[in-house]
């Protein structure tokens, strides 16, 4: 058996089912035997795309995404995806081809340094330099990306290497002496947490996406409903916990709701489950939850002590710490032993009664159409477990702060790099994985056309999603900040809401193109999206280029001087 | 190189796997983080499995905490020690060519002796001297050569162990020595 005939074989006994891709000189090898493989190959039209689609596949389903690109050039392309996986977490598997072996380091036609330039964003990497390695090396790949916190992978391919003659076998079991997560959470500590928690009058449950890496919803749900503390879910844990929730006090962070955000303030305790202290989240961490006690739990002890010190630390994989935590605080006495919290949960409905997230849509006409209405009503009008997927700016954190996330793994974005042009290849990469799915993509008009190529891709394999684009013809963040810190000298923002067509430009791709700009003609329009079911659907609401994402923490401020709408005439400081 | 006193001295000493880029995983992370490595030893164990690298670096102990753990996710990277100074043996190897005219010649060979050094090379008018042992006791030789002359100077960072435990382990209970026993929580 050749090396790559191998490589492919070791793929199918890791139980991949599908792989995104694009074919290239070094990696030729491999794509021959993929004709007679039953893993269903979907040809990308750029490595970006790939990476974002194995990227989305994997957030939705919870299974490693994989991609597979050639040498140089695709290695570079595919940086980007693994660098934003790395800093989300995300379980995905890369395959690259490299220049022959004998020809490494001779700057060969193609060649680059690809581990080398992976080796900051990936969990791990490896270059394979004997095709008798070959199966142990996937093998080792898959279990790195998934075990522990999970991760980016990459394996690199030369071309003399998937040529050449090896033995086949399937190892049993992966030796990696160096690598061994800790799941299960120290007994101690998860008494001393309970004990927390029994003592605490205005605890807050801080939950990140370890929540969703770990399946710990229900575990979480378990937890939050014996000990009744309020749950904030981070952007990367929308739907971690049910937006409808009495206790869910949905998003905090910098463009956080105003109760999400104060009660960690207020908090005298956080219990932060699959969470990093991100800076959107804590803003001026001097500053952050200066009065709450810290229960960290994560699966990487890196992340314990990093930003904050945690009082009691906790090292283990969420869904097992969380059912030890249930135990221990039923061991003390469970729901009946925590004290009475009704003046702190009194404090957090009057906080959401005095500042609900608020916008206003005028029906007059050519009054302007408002891009929170435009996701109310998508949310209104689609199945409640439909995937939402966004890229970044002001959609995403409108997106975020709208929609009512009902399930586990209903959102998909690019959280810690911020990758403009997730969107499109990312809700490809999810409907691939959850085609029993309603898949929304909600893009910007700037992220849009970073990535929109892919739509391509989606036509021509018949991956059905559908790309609301909230149009405001600018880099809406950017220009956000331009307004509101550098005194509206707006530089470099603009970009037009007609240039490209986006109707026209959908349509030359296969696409179905819609184009809404009254509010009356946005719910047709999404009626109409979610009836076609054989091709992509872009729809091109034209919203107002003036609208701004608040609250808002400035960057760097703290969270106790969140500023309100000023349009609404009340706390803006 | 001298111990400046505002800062500490931390060496670590880390068990890796004997495998190609491994340095370059660890050297990198400290790059990443911004920290100067200030020695750096790389030699295979008597298992031809793992290497050790030694890594002496500079800064204070909170940032030192998370760059562990940061070392200690890297795949390859199996076990790391930080060894206190006070607590474990150092050796580093320094060899330095010295200038030596005929007239300072026979002083240099004498100082090198009082500090356990050897001659390995005679040159016309220079000397090439040895010298091993804890790095401040190179540091002082490196200051007397200076006097002379110093051509070249190479020092090989240093390596370390762990002192050994002198009491007896049922003794140690008894007397309570150290913190390793009882559970103690995760670190």
């Amino acid at each position: 058996m050749t090396g790559a005939q191998a490589l492919i074989k070791s793929l199918e006994m890791a139980g991949v089912e599908v792989m995104f891709g694009l074919p290239g000189g070094a990696i030729l090898p491999v794509y021959d035997p993929i004709i007679d493989s039953p893993i269903r190959h979907i040809l990308v039209r750029h490595e970006q795309g790939a990476g974002h689609m194995a990227e989305g596949y994997a957030q939705a389903t919870g299974r490693p995404g994989v991609a597979m690109v050639t040498s140089g050039p695709a290695a570079t392309n595919i940086v980007t995806p693994l660098c934003n996986a790395y800093m989300d977490s995300t379980p995905i598997v890369v395959i690259t081809g490299q220049v022959p072996f004998t020809a490494i380091g001779t700057d060969a036609f193609q060649e680059c340094d690809t581990t080398g330039i992976t080796m900051p964003v990936t969990k791990h990497n490896w270059l394979i330099t004997d095709a008798q390695d070959i199966p142990r090396i996937v093998k080792e790949a898959f279990h790195v990306a998934t075990t522990g916190r999970p991760g980016p992978v990459l394996v690199d391919v030369p071309k003399d290497i998937s040529n050449s003659q090896m033995e086949w076998y399937w190892p049993d079991d992966v030796d990696l002496p160096g690598y061994k997560p800790t799941i299960k959470g120290h007994p101690r500590m998860i008494t001393e947490a309970a004990r927390l928690i029994g003592e605490a009058h205005r605890p807050v449950i801080y939950a990140g996406g370890g929540i969703l890496k770990a399946r710990a919803a229900e575990a979480l749900r378990e937890l939050v409903d014996m000990i009744g503390v309020p749950v904030v879910t981070t952007l990367m844990a929308r739907g971690a916990f049910p937006d409808d929730h009495e206790l869910c006090l949905g998003m905090p962070g910098m463009h956080g709701n105003y109760t999400a955000v104060t009660s960690m303030q207020k908090a005298d305790l956080l219990i932060a489950l699959g969470s990093r202290f991100d800076d959107r989240v804590t803003g001026k961490v001097s500053t952050f939850a200066p009065d709450a006690k810290v229960i960290h739990v994560d699966v990487d002890p890196a992340e314990l002590g990093k930003v904050r010190r945690p009082d009691v630390p906790i090292v283990g994989d969420c869904r097992q710490v969380i059912e030890e935590l249930v135990k221990a605080v039923r061991a003390l006495g469970g729901s009946d032993a925590q004290p009475d919290r009704s003046p702190w949960i009194s404090q957090i409905r009057e906080w959401q009664a005095q500042h609900p997230l608020r916008y206003e849509q005028t029906f007059e006409a050519d009054g302007p159409l408002k891009p929170q209405f435009v996701l109310e009503t998508l949310r209104d009008n689609t199945p409640e477990d439909t995937i939402v997927v966004a890229g970044v700016g002001q959609h995403q954190m409108w997106a975020s702060q709208y929609w009512r996330f009902r399930h586990p793994y209903t959102w998909v974005n690019s959280g810690g790099l911020g990758t403009m042009g997730f969107a499109v290849p990312a809700a490809i990469g999810a409907k691939v994985g959850r085609p029993d799915r309603t898949v929304w993509a909600v893009d910007g008009d700037g992220c849009f056309q970073m990535t929109a190529q892919e739509l391509v891709t989606a036509s021509s394999e018949r991956i059905p999603v559908k790309v609301a684009i909230l149009n405001n013809s600018y880099l809406g963040m950017v220009r956000q900040w331009q307004e509101l810190f550098y005194e509206e000298r707006y530089s470099e923002v603009y970009l037009s809401p007609d240039l490209p067509d986006y109707v026209k430009w959908a349509e030359a791709m296969g696409c179905v193109g819609l184009r809404v700009e009254a509010p009356e003609e946005v719910e047709p329009a999404i009626d109409k999206a979610n009836n076609i079911d054989d091709r992509p659907v872009v729809i091109d609401f034209r919203v107002d280029s003036f609208e701004k994402v608040y609250p808002m923490v400035p960057a760097g401020g703290s969270n106790d001087d969140i500023i309100l709408d000023p349009a609404h005439g009340e706390g803006g400081h | 190189m001298a111990d400046s006193g505002a800062h500490r001295h931390h060496t670590l000493t880390v068990l890796v796997e004997n495998k190609a880029g491994v340095l370059a995983r660890v050297a990198g992370l400290f790059a990443r983080r911004g920290f100067n490595i200030t020695s750096l030893a790389v030699a295979p164990t008597d298992d031809e499995r793992f290497s050790r690298i030694t890594i002496v670096v500079d800064v204070e102990s909170a940032p030192l905490e998370q760059i562990t753990k940061q070392l200690f996710k890297l795949i390859n990277v199996v076990k790391i020690t930080e060894l206190d100074p006070s607590d474990s043996v150092e050796r580093e190897l320094m060899l330095a060519t010295v200038r030596a005219d005929p007239r300072a010649r026979s002083e240099i060979i004498e100082l090198v002796q009082v500090f356990e050094g050897k001659i390995v090379d005679v040159g016309y008018d220079s000397l090439m001297i040895s010298v091993s042992g804890p790095p401040s006791k190179l540091d002082d030789v490196e200051d007397l050569m200076r006097g002379y002359g110093i051509v070249e100077l190479q020092r090989t960072g240093r390596v370390a162990l762990p002192k050994l435990e002198r009491q007896a382990p049922r003794l140690r209970s008894v007397s309570g020595f150290r913190t390793g026993t009882g559970g103690s929580g995760p670190s």
